[in-house]
């Protein structure tokens, strides 16, 4: 008799769980960050468009995880995030490609999006935004405020897409200023801010009046640049402005939120495909910063007009005859250096100081 | 030359305090490899408080009593429960890594004047050592001075003695009428404050911003130079200026566009270590505290 009511207790129990559980959400998103999602960088400009996409779709549940070390750690996560019911995975950082691969194919169910990879499978999409344009353009309007001509980059490794900027960057200085020499340092990691700010102090001793950067997060250099009188070159997010507000030229920053919305609503209706998704000014994956104080507005006219221009495809950041800085020619007269190749671009430019290798 | 030596000052002085904690600790007998975590939390509190306040000099304060505080739990582990010092050190540097990330998150990026720098009247004007050793913050300032403090302390006073002793021989400085105990405990306090000043100097010196791991393993590599100094602090400051202007050197060197690989230049501070330490030759036996890392076991 006692079992019995136990047994109908518990039937009615469950009976109710459907009722008391929460409404399932319609989709859940889970999201690996490599470092702080407010280092006003890298991270946080993921973090915003996973904002954006709660926004634009308010029935999607998120799990967040920041700081998560790349191998081991990000494959486990990834995997408790599968059990929590995630059917889309964000592991945002180019070092997860591996530990989101092998999770990838364990679990071919689940979505995988993996920024600035060069691997895929049938479930893993690959998405990334070309950002040469952006830098030339950053180029230009640092040529035109530049008052010594010499602009000092910091950036963390040399390798073949940081070094595309850089020359992109370069290029669009001689654009409107023949005698620009940009000078770039390697720091060797993506995150140490106090070696930062001595390389930036050591590119303003050799007279550099604009830095740019390209690490994790910007704040060390822009800030390293605002105290000393100098003029800074953002990346990432747009909300390193803050911290130069006197000597602020522009900046590229990554957009991800529509684009998330939209792997969600795929995931959701059951579109979504595998792609190479390569982003540009052009669409809605990357933004140039308003222009800072530091800019006059004919200059920033002339920005503006080349902008049409290489969205229209009269020009192109990497146009023929280039040499390296070695002296070697690496694009000949008439030919243009593909962008879909720039994991090819070892070298850098003529016009930068620096060693790419 | 004159940058090479400001970024030698800048970068050395985080190495020097860090340096002159683990030589303290170290010559009372005791091996604190969780100085990276020390530093961390340092670095985070002195960041945070400086936030909240608005004061740098309270950033600091608060920087050294929460290393010092760290370094207590050490001590209560290594000292009172007598635990292997290098399984309990590496453990402290994982919960100080942890603890500072939690302590900072949403701290990232919080803009902060910081410590400010105070150029020398006077000497600041003079030409190259102006600007490379007398227009820096309070920090960079009293650096040098706390490590000959230091160096008298341990080799000219009383209490310098006991901490000598015990770190040679904890049971000779007991039969002497010393506690060891207690001189590990004053000892592992003053290093957790000079710790928690290091990493204070990269979050409000240095970079002026908070980011997780941002020592970025100058802990571990103050644990390297204690080595190189021989246990002296007064050497310290030798080391650390090395090994800052061997970074500072490295980067100006990819500045001037000198034609080698930047990841041969990243190398170079390690290279010239080493090739310091060959040079030197070999350490000498009476270098090293004799029971460093011994667990002392009470004189029952």
């Amino acid at each position: 008799m006692k079992a019995r009511a136990l047994v109908t207790v518990l039937l009615v129990a469950l009976l109710l769980v459907p009722v008391l559980a929460p409404a399932q959400p319609k989709l859940i998103v889970g999201i690996l960050h490599i470092g702080s999602t407010n280092d006003a960088g890298y991270n946080q400009a993921h973090a915003e468009g996973i904002q954006v996409m709660k926004r634009n779709l308010p029935e999607v549940e998120v799990i967040e995880v920041e700081n998560v070390p790349e191998g081991a750690d990000a494959e486990r996560l990834m995997e408790s995030m599968i059990k929590r019911g995630a059917r889309l995975i964000i592991p945002a950082s180019f070092g997860y490609l591996e530990p989101a691969l092998r999770v990838a194919q364990r679990n071919p169910d689940v979505k995988f999006a993996h920024p600035g990879g060069y691997k895929r499978l049938p479930n893993l999409t690959t998405y990334w935004a070309s950002t040469p344009e952006a830098f030339y353009l950053l180029g230009m309007a640092a040529g035109k405020v530049t008052k010594t001509n010499k602009i000092g980059y910091v950036v963390a490794l040399p390798i073949s897409f940081f070094l595309a900027n850089i020359n992109a960057f370069e290029l669009g200085a001689r654009a409107v200023n023949p005698q620009v020499e940009t000078r770039v340092v390697f720091t060797g990691t993506f995150l140490d801010p106090a070696k930062e700010a001595t390389a930036a102090a050591a590119l303003l001793d050799q007279g550099a009046d604009v830095l740019g950067v390209i690490v994790d997060s910007p704040i060390t250099v822009v800030q390293t640049a605002e105290k000393r009188g100098a003029y800074s070159v953002g990346y990432h997010y747009l909300g390193a402005q803050t911290f130069a507000p006197k000597g602020w030229i522009s900046g590229v920053a990554f957009t991800w939120g529509n684009l998330y919305t939209r792997f969600a609503r795929q995931v959701m209706d059951g579109t979504f495909k595998s792609e190479n998704i390569l982003g540009s000014l052009n669409d809605d994956l990357l933004v140039m910063a308003p222009f800072g104080p530091a800019v006059p507005p004919d200059t920033a006219a002339l920005v503006g007009a080349r902008r049409k221009d290489l969205a229209a495809g009269k020009a192109h950041p990497f146009t023929g005859p280039l040499k390296d800085n070695t002296g070697v020619e690496r694009v000949k007269a008439g030919e243009v250096f593909p962008l879909t190749d720039l994991g090819k671009m070892n070298w850098l430019v003529e016009g930068v100081v620096g060693q790419p290798r | 030359m004159r940058s090479l030596m400001t970024g030698a000052v800048v970068a050395g002085t985080p190495l020097l305090y860090a340096t002159l904690a683990e030589v303290i600790g170290q010559r009372a007998g005791v091996v604190n490899l969780g100085l990276e975590g020390v530093m961390l939390v340092g670095a985070v509190t002195g960041f945070v408080t400086t936030v909240l306040t608005g004061s740098a000099t309270a950033g600091v304060l608060a920087a050294a009593l929460a290393g010092a505080l760290l370094n207590a739990l050490f001590a209560w582990l290594v000292v009172d429960r007598r635990a292997n010092q290098l399984a309990t050190g590496l453990a402290l540097m994982f919960a100080g890594v942890g603890l500072s990330a939690l302590l900072g998150a949403s701290y990232v990026g919080r803009p902060i004047t910081g410590l400010v720098e105070l150029p020398v009247p006077g000497l600041a004007r003079l030409p190259v050592v102006g600007p490379a050793l007398f227009s820096h913050d309070a920090l960079v300032y009293a650096a040098v001075p706390i490590a000959l403090l230091m160096h008298w302390g341990l080799f000219s006073t009383r209490w310098g003695l006991a901490v000598r002793a015990v770190g040679e021989n904890p049971v000779a400085a007991f039969a002497a009428g010393r506690n060891p105990r207690v001189v590990q405990y004053q000892a592992l306090l003053l290093a957790g404050a000079l710790g928690g000043i290091a990493g204070a100097d990269l979050s409000i010196g240095v970079a002026k911003t908070w980011a997780e791991w941002m020592t970025a393993g100058r802990g571990f590599i103050a644990v390297a130079l204690v080595i190189f100094a021989r246990w002296q602090p007064r050497r310290a400051i030798a080391g650390a200026a090395l090994f800052g202007g061997a970074i500072s050197l490295q980067l100006l060197l990819q500045t001037r566009g000198i034609p080698i690989s930047p990841f041969i230049l990243d190398m170079l501070p390690y290279v010239l270590s080493l090739a310091v330490l060959a040079a030197w030759g070999g350490t000498g036996r009476r270098a090293a505290p004799a029971s460093l890392g011994r667990v002392f076991q009470g004189s029952q």
